[in-house]
């Protein structure tokens, strides 16, 4: 049950990236297409799973036995950093097919502040490493969600009548407002279970 | 004072040292092997990701050069200098092929041709396209909506007066507007030929006549005009054959709808230099317009208001005697 409540919250109520306003870089970046937004989601979920792992095992087996949480940003960015190269490196050898489709966007999402957050909230909301694994899941479906509808979004926006002014980003800009207020309709659902 | 700094410095260094013994095993045992050549190659490639090759990026089209299945002269944006930088590298010889350019076939700006309604839809011709053709009275001619336009990744294609106009000194053959131009009338040829037939209109005359002031109405005046067998009219509508084609601009000289273009400013003149001539009549048997006078062994003489600046005695002359400008 508590499984379910996590992955239905990262994905809509706790949304990161229109919710939490975390990842806005790769979502206003890298959305202009899906089949390129679709490309990052799928990175995104896959590090995320990844980090959200051993960012927990880090913390719980080295930073909390140590007594040094408060170097715990530090250290998540280098393990996610080292990690996502390792992942990388394994990938090419590996699978050059899976390398193919996760192309540039692998590299790209090292220092990305949503896996960073994931990982993060994990140890704040003291989460054991099943919940972990989902949320981390969880959190990078629900940026999927978010950067393949805009995707579909802009795309339309490319051949709508627009004014001059709003060409080009700030037109984006309005539409990702548009689509975080929409998804505020979602906050307060489980209110009491959460 | 250890626990507070010495012990966050220690575990951190140790992760940190960790990850790079890591990494630095994994580069190795995963190494993935690359031919040397893809590297190069991807050095000197553009790098613009433009996908005008037909691959997915610059990357995707160094290695289909080293595989062999592209050719080295895959990279229209290059062009021939490209080419041969890469021919150098795999170590064959480059065909050099001329530059080449797109270019609107197309003049019937906003003056010239007629409104058929007015259209208020998207601003975008594959839009305008359907309904009825566009806008244009003109079913064949440049909707001008300038779709072309935000396709070029080169800024090399502008909409002036309601028709696109390529900029050939920007433009890199990279064939992307050809690929997205719903009316077909964007082609590639070969930068040096000057003379082109501004319209596709497969219409009859008349018909041509009332939707555009400047149509093709397929009269075949240009056909006569041409000594060098090189424009004919098919479906209606005048084609130069650019294998034959000179430049002497005669076409566009008869041409009574202007439809055929020519810039008569950079129509060039024969000049003999008379220390060079031999009197040889080489030159004067290859004039097609009966420009070049002289007798056997004597100096021979372009006649000015006759020549066209076809080139042809300039090339054909053996003692390098003939000069264009």
């Amino acid at each position: 049950m508590k499984l379910g409540l996590i992955i239905v919250s990262a994905i809509f109520i706790n949304n990161f990236v229109l919710s939490q306003f975390l990842g806005i870089c790769p979502f206003l970046g890298v959305s202009k297409k899906i089949d390129t937004a679709v490309g990052m989601s799928v990175a995104v979920t896959f590090v995320m799973g990844l980090a959200s792992v051993i960012c927990w095992a880090v913390q719980i087996f080295i930073l909390d036995p140590m007594n040094i949480g408060y170097m715990q940003t530090i250290a998540f960015i280098l393990v996610i950093a080292g990690l996502v190269q390792f992942v990388e490196m394994v990938i090419k050898k590996t699978s050059p097919t899976l390398y193919q489709a996760l192309g540039i966007y692998l590299p790209l999402i090292t220092t990305n502040c949503a896996v960073l957050g994931v990982a993060i909230l994990n140890i704040d909301k003291s989460y054991n490493l099943i919940e972990s694994l989902i949320n981390g899941v969880g959190a990078g479906l629900g940026f999927s969600l978010a950067i393949i509808l805009f995707a579909g979004v802009r795309e339309r926006l490319e051949l709508a009548p627009i004014p001059k002014a709003l060409e080009g980003f700030p037109i984006a800009m309005i539409a990702a407002s548009l689509f975080s207020i929409a998804f505020l309709g979602f906050s307060g659902l489980f209110s009491g279970l959460l | 004072m250890f626990n507070s700094i010495g012990l966050p410095v220690i575990v951190l260094g140790g992760m940190a040292i960790f990850f790079g013994i890591v990494l630095t095993y994994a580069s190795k045992k995963f190494a993935v092997e690359v031919d040397p050549r893809i590297t190069d190659i991807r050095d000197i490639l553009p790098g613009a990701n433009c996908g005008g090759c037909g691959y997915a990026g610059c990357d995707a089209l160094a290695e289909a050069i080293v595989r062999g299945d592209a050719p080295i002269s895959g990279c229209p944006v290059g062009g021939a200098e490209l080419a041969e930088k890469i021919a150098k590298l795999m170590g064959v010889e480059a065909d050099s092929a001329e530059r080449q350019v797109a270019r609107v076939i197309c003049c019937g700006d906003s003056e010239n041709a007629m409104e058929k309604y007015e259209y208020y839809g998207i601003k975008d011709c594959k839009a305008a396209e359907m309904l009825a053709g566009g806008s244009k009275s003109c079913r064949y001619g440049c909707t001008g909506f300038g779709t072309c336009v935000r396709e070029c990744p080169f800024d090399a294609i502008h909409i002036v007066n309601g028709v696109a106009v390529v900029d050939e000194e920007k433009c890199t053959a990279c064939k992307k507007c050809i690929a997205v131009c719903p009316k077909g009338i964007i082609e590639l040829v070969p930068i040096s030929k000057k003379v082109r037939v501004l319209c596709r209109n497969q219409d009859k005359g008349k018909a041509t006549m009332q939707a555009c002031k400047v149509g093709c109405i397929a009269c075949q005046k240009c056909v006569k005009a041409c000594r060098f067998d090189a424009i004919k009219v098919e479906n209606n509508v005048a084609k130069i054959d650019y294998s034959k084609c000179v430049n002497c601009m005669m076409c566009a000289e008869v041409c009574p709808t202007k439809t055929i273009y020519a810039n008569f400013a950079e129509r060039k003149k024969a000049f003999i230099n008379d220390d060079k001539c031999i009197g040889c009549t080489i030159c004067s048997k290859n004039c097609n317009f009966g420009a070049i006078e002289g007798e056997l062994k004597g100096k021979h003489k372009v006649l000015e208001d006759k020549c066209v600046g076809c080139a042809q005695c300039f090339e054909k002359c053996p003692k390098d005697a003939i000069e264009m400008r």
